[in-house]
């Protein structure tokens, strides 16, 4: 049931082995890439659809027919595949990890993933509070150089390929690809309306691919032990490995590797030492980082963890961050927590999500403290239907949905904190009256 | 976003790239393509921070001119980034993360360390300039919590003696450790990780190729 480490991908995620060329190696990384690369564009993007992996972002869009996407042949316009290392949903912590203990994963991939788009050149956007992994993974790319396994005749395939680290700046809107493409261009991370999607306009104008670290990181194992080895992991259109990060209230909060669709409990208290006082001690979990709705304790119970499962309880797998609440936690308060992040980050170019986000962040405040109208629960709610699928981005609905499950779940929680707030008052108003 | 200055600030010493900063610049100019020099900007904002300490009006100038785009066009991204001070800080700035993963282990915590060592909360900088104050979202090692930047540097599984123990540090210019403040190696788990205890060179370890794949064509990996 339980993943082996024969069957793990990322086999340096704790960084206990050397992260350089030589360690990589010899944990089989860069093993017969030219072979690989011999078998042609068409060839690798079929694998990748065949093994089922979808994309690790959050979105868990079909990765090898994203890259199908991408024009067959090169006009005037060049190729890009673009590396989104602009991780920042809150909860999420996997693919530091990948870069700074596993680097040449990454950047063996996107030789392959480039090669198979027919792109030239790879930019990892990595987030700039990241300074230390784009300082090891700048280090990595020069070893890989050197060694010829990147520059004008990339591992002797005849392809030219080569990969830049771009660093951003503190903007949790530059992980949307759009508004990262605009952010790689120079400027404000704003995103773009799609149509055009990025393999027809990307950056600068051209055929533009933009995947997670993740998705591209473990295209080169995937190859190396074939699709069906991949696609034989974890369920139906879920498979595959996954690193999961598990954070708040466990008692060993960490990362790990395992199988899709590993039962939530299991994960938990295989790898994180239990919640807290016991699973009977579970308040919630968020399943998916921030922009994910919450799931109550009864879910939790038997809810898998995989892309089909959580949407099947009002969920997502999102980018597999697992936030852990216990029953000591202030589950109004984190949500609103959440509803301040959103309105701190709302680039400001929609109507609906600048205004709705603040908006429903001041609301959410009032609601922690019970401070607030009985009714105000349902144009709460209403608000978020508002704004959801109304903006250019998922920002929008990522702001919405924390809400939307907190109402769903913990709507006698809100209405009891409403209820003592109006008590007090009612007490104090009658004893003023004395 | 979270800027709401409408120009930069003058400063006192006007900013000019130096010789060592300059040699930077043209190797990150160097990654873009001819006539997309403009993609430089956040990196090159980041290099003039990281001489002059925070973005000046000359910051933006000299960036501006490096890079052909109009002063507006660089100042535009300078207020709409986080990473980017507007206005000079303390010698360092300490960044609290306080998004839901830090806040749920203890980040009010750490804050109260912040405030008894710095005297200050957020968005200040303590009286003796050691250190600036800021509150951070997300900054994605939730599995570490709390955490908080410093610079460069990362400084996780905090609590409130440990934090304090470090913001003393800091403020008194003594050597830290950057890193897991409990020893914890990376995300592992504390205590020892529960997989990958297998030795990675190995089969059983995870370095094995299908027989069916092309890699295992016996080609020599790479040209290495």
């Amino acid at each position: 049931m339980l993943l082996s480490d024969k069957d793990r991908i990322f086999t340096n995620l704790y960084g206990h082995h050397d992260w350089r060329l030589k360690g990589a190696r010899a944990r089989g990384d860069w093993d017969g890439t030219k072979a690989i690369l011999a078998m042609g564009h068409d060839w690798i993007v079929d694998q990748v659809k065949a093994s089922g992996l979808r994309g690790r972002g959050g979105a868990g869009f079909p990765t090898g027919l994203k890259w199908s996407f991408m024009p067959k042949a090169v006009g005037e316009r060049p190729h890009y595949l673009v590396v989104n290392a602009d991780e920042g949903e809150p909860g999420t912590c996997k693919d530091r990890d990948m870069m700074r203990n596993d680097p040449h994963k990454l950047i063996e991939g996107c030789l392959i993933a480039g090669f198979a788009m027919r792109a030239h050149v790879a930019y990892i956007y990595v987030r700039g509070e990241f300074y230390r992994e784009a300082e090891r993974l700048d280090a990595a790319i020069a070893e890989a150089e050197e060694a010829g396994l990147l520059g004008d005749d990339a591992c002797g395939s005849g392809w030219p390929f080569r990969v830049y680290v771009h660093k951003g700046a503190g903007a949790y809107i530059c992980g949307e690809e759009t508004a990262l493409i605009q952010s790689l261009e120079g400027k404000k991370g704003q995103p773009r309306l799609k149509p055009p999607f990025p393999a027809g306009v990307g950056l600068y104008g051209c055929p533009t691919t933009v995947n997670n670290v993740e998705s591209i990181a473990v295209v080169p194992t995937v190859l190396r032990r074939g699709a069906s080895w991949f696609s034989g992991i974890g369920r139906e259109n879920n498979t595959g490995t996954k690193v999961f990060c598990i954070s708040g209230h466990v008692n060993k909060p960490c990362n790990v590797e395992e199988a899709m669709s590993i039962p939530l409990r299991t994960l938990i208290e295989k790898h994180a030492g239990g919640v807290r006082g016991g699973w009977d001690n579970l308040l919630a979990v968020i399943p998916g980082g921030a922009s994910v709705p919450l799931l109550p304790k009864d879910i939790c119970d038997d809810v898998l963890m995989d892309f089909d499962a959580l949407k099947e309880a009002k969920s997502g797998l999102g980018t597999a961050a697992v936030m852990v609440m216990d029953k000591s936690a202030d589950v109004v308060a984190s949500i609103a927590r959440l509803s301040q992040f959103y309105m701190h980050e709302s680039c400001g170019q929609c109507t609906p999500c600048r205004e709705g986000a603040g908006w429903m962040s001041r609301v959410m405040d009032r609601m922690v403290t019970g401070d607030a109208n009985p009714e105000e629960i349902d144009i709460l709610e209403q608000v978020t239907r508002q704004v959801e699928g109304h903006t250019i981005c998922a920002l929008g609905d990522a702001a919405a949905w924390p809400i939307q499950g907190l109402i769903r779940h913990f709507r006698p929680e809100l209405e009891r904190r409403i209820a003592a707030r109006r008590g007090q008052s009612g007490k104090g108003a009658a004893a003023a009256a004395e | 976003m979270s800027a709401v200055k409408t120009s930069p600030a003058r400063d006192d010493a006007p900013f000019a790239f130096s010789e060592e900063s300059l040699a930077e610049a043209r190797r990150i100019l160097a990654k873009y393509p001819e006539n997309r020099a403009r993609s430089a900007i956040l990196p090159l904002l980041d290099l003039a921070q990281r001489q002059h300490g925070w973005v000046s009006q000359s910051v933006v100038e000299a960036v501006a001119e490096i890079t052909g785009a109009a002063p507006i066009r660089v100042w535009e991204v300078a207020t709409f980034y986080t990473m980017y001070n507007k206005a000079p800080i303390g010698r360092h700035h300490v960044e609290i993360c306080t998004n839901l993963p830090c806040w749920l282990r203890g980040s009010d915590e750490i804050l109260r360390a912040a405030r008894d060592v710095f005297g200050v909360g957020f968005g200040q900088t303590s009286e003796d300039g050691a250190a600036t104050v800021s509150s951070a979202e997300c900054l994605g090692a939730c599995v570490n919590a709390p955490m908080v930047q410093i610079g460069d540097d990362y400084y996780e599984d905090l609590d409130y003696d440990s934090a304090h123990a470090l913001f003393t540090a800091i403020k008194e210019g003594q050597p830290v450790k950057a890193g897991s403040q409990i020893g914890r190696q990376c995300s592992a788990p504390e205590g020892g990780p529960t997989t990958l205890t297998t030795d990675p060179g190995t089969a059983e370890g995870g370095r094995w190729i299908a027989p069916d794949s092309p890699a295992a064509g016996g080609s020599a990996p790479g040209t290495a």
